[in-house]
């Protein structure tokens, strides 16, 4: 392609407002992100309706910001992407909104996103050289999904959690044992003062579907673990507690993402998602792909979690492919990916 | 002078075009709750069908609420990004007092009733006989309390509203006043009547009635359900 194409990125499926200006998929000029986290921090956990209004309320101060910093007019984009699924309704509807209403207003092509797609394309962003084909672990509060990355824009999805999201599950662990929302850096803060065998916490399994997953028993366990602490009067250690279940978790997306770089043969792996924050599983799946030879991937944290430029990226892939939304674009909260 | 309005607050999906007096435009749909589907196809056809240059738009008006969240906020989202687009300026209208426009030269008070669940009403009284005049603004109570207002006021009334049909049978036995149902071309939002509402404040107040897009957010005239509950751990008394 001889000419440069520069898409304006909006994302607001969850509590975070971000705008953001990628060119050609890879180079980011800006990444803007407003996060709620203070005010939903609160309630323990994002309430819709508050992420909505507010939302609604920095959606154009973040677009001017993510514009100025990228030192680009509306008028210089080639296109405007916003994500449209899957998320929480009330907020994807802001971002989809304000993004049909500048298209329209300017006559500039529009572009939905899938969420997951555009987390997997944060490793575009962090590795100029990656290409599919690889695999993809995307873990976050909302997804845990494992993913088959065969082209630009082609999943096949192998494993998807059959419960809880992965980041929801340390959510809820990290809110019995007092150390509050959000409990993924918490967790993985304080586990690195305890002893990741000290417990052992079980591997959970989704029986007949080697690659899915279920957090919501590996939950209850940690949540019995406590009760009979309690009423033993056995005193519990939170690093440990935090530390045995971090290490559960870990061990099983490690084992699965391996199974599934055997079965088909890949050369390269790449984390995404929130939950790809988390040191203890950077480190184990390095660990466990260096000693299969496979390539390793995973974005900086500022593209881990929920970004616009990770939207602007996996739109340049659908650009060039001439996928178009029309003004008609809606909302989808339970969006699959691959479907449009 | 020419406004654009947009109206997303309620059960009407809709836009109008009005210029210096004159109605060029008005595209209005009830169907179903889309207006996130619905609403901008209907700007660009309606755009489109008299020729309007965007730019060429004084300001926007919309109805800033009350009305249902997800409605406002979408009508809010898209006025924000044509308002950042155009860099054209928000003239806000209280959805209450838009109904209330519907109707214009009688003696009779106007009362919007809009359905706001658990048992409450999003109203206001108006007169409009030669000229809006706000006689209680827009607020959100029960039924029972702004029926009991209007008995006491002691005069005829006009309803319209969405909140109409769910409250007809408690207007029939709590009324003490004669008073009529708007007919079905009357009785919804519009988004001709915001516009000639905006054209109205901004005679009166010029440019204080206009915010900035990217300031303009809606009024709920409601905290959300958690907030609300919050505050009920902290403070028992607040809220029975």
């Amino acid at each position: 392609m001889d000419k440069d194409i520069t898409i304006l990125a909006i994302e607001s499926s969850c509590d975070e407002t971000a705008a953001s200006v990628v060119v050609n998929g890879r180079d980011v000029l800006s990444n803007v992100i407003s996060s709620q986290i203070d005010i939903h921090t609160l309630y323990g956990g994002v309430v819709p309706e508050i992420a909505s209004r507010k939302h609604t309320e920095r959606i154009n101060q973040v677009v001017k910001k993510g514009l100025s910093e990228a030192g680009k007019t509306l008028q210089d984009m080639d296109a405007i992407a916003v994500t449209y699924g899957p998320g929480l309704v009330g907020p994807l509807l802001i971002g989809v909104s304000e993004a049909k209403a500048l298209s329209f207003a300017t006559g500039i092509p529009l572009i939905g996103v899938h969420h997951i797609e555009g987390h997997i394309s944060a490793n575009y962003i962090a590795n100029k050289d990656l290409e599919p084909p690889f695999a993809c672990l995307v873990v976050s509060g909302g997804h845990t999904h494992l993913v088959l990355v065969k082209d630009y824009g082609e999943y096949e999805i192998l494993g998807r959690t059959q419960d809880d999201a992965a980041g929801e599950a340390f959510d809820k662990v990290a809110r019995e044992i007092g150390l509050g929302y959000p409990g993924g850096p918490k967790i993985d803060k304080v586990s690195k003062e305890g002893n990741p065998a000290a417990i052992d916490f079980p591997r959970g399994k989704v029986a007949g579907s080697r690659y899915d997953f279920s957090f919501s028993g590996m939950k209850s366990s940690v949540l019995n673990y406590l009760n009979t602490c309690k009423m033993k009067n056995i005193e519990i250690s939170v690093p440990d507690v935090a530390a045995s279940f971090q290490q559960a978790v870990v061990d099983v997306l490690v084992s699965h993402a391996m199974w599934a770089v055997e079965e088909f043969h890949l050369t390269k792996f790449a984390l995404a998602g929130g939950v790809a924050s988390n040191t203890a599983l950077r480190a184990a799946m390095e660990k466990a792909c260096a000693e299969r030879g496979v390539e390793f991937f995973c974005p900086p944290p500022i593209l881990c979690t929920d970004n616009a430029a990770m939207i602007g990226s996996a739109a340049y892939y659908e650009y060039i492919k001439g996928v178009r939304s029309g003004l008609d674009l809606n909302a989808k909260p339970g969006l699959r990916l691959g479907e449009r | 002078m020419r406004i654009l309005a947009i109206e997303a607050s309620g059960p009407v999906a809709g836009c109008a075009l009005w210029e210096d007096g004159t109605l060029t435009a008005e595209y209005s749909v009830q169907y179903k709750k889309k207006h996130s589907q619905s609403l901008v196809p209907m700007l660009s056809e309606m755009s489109g069908m008299v020729d309007l240059e965007l730019s060429s738009i004084d300001f926007i008006a919309v109805t800033k609420g009350p009305g249902s969240f997800t409605g406002l906020r979408i009508g809010a989202a898209t006025v924000k990004g044509l308002g950042l687009a155009l860099n054209k300026p928000v003239l806000p209208v209280p959805t209450v007092d838009s109904l209330a426009c519907n109707l214009y030269g009688t003696d009779r008070l106007i009362c919007p009733l809009m359905d706001a669940r658990r048992q409450q009403v999003y109203t206001g009284i108006y007169e409009n006989r030669d000229g809006l005049k706000v006689l209680r603004p827009q607020c959100v109570v029960a039924l029972a309390e702004i029926v009991k207002e209007l008995n006491t006021l002691g005069r005829e009334v006009i309803f319209v509203g969405d909140g109409v049909p769910v409250s007809e049978k408690a207007l029939a036995e709590t009324m003490e006043v004669p008073y009529l149902l708007a007919p079905a071309h009357l009785n919804r939002q519009r988004a001709a009547s915001t516009a000639v509402r905006a054209a109205q404040l901004y005679e009166e107040c010029g440019e204080a009635a206009l915010v900035s897009a990217d300031d303009f957010r809606p009024e709920y005239l409601r905290v959300p359900q958690a907030e609300r509950e919050r505050g009920d751990k902290r403070n028992y008394k607040v809220f029975v």
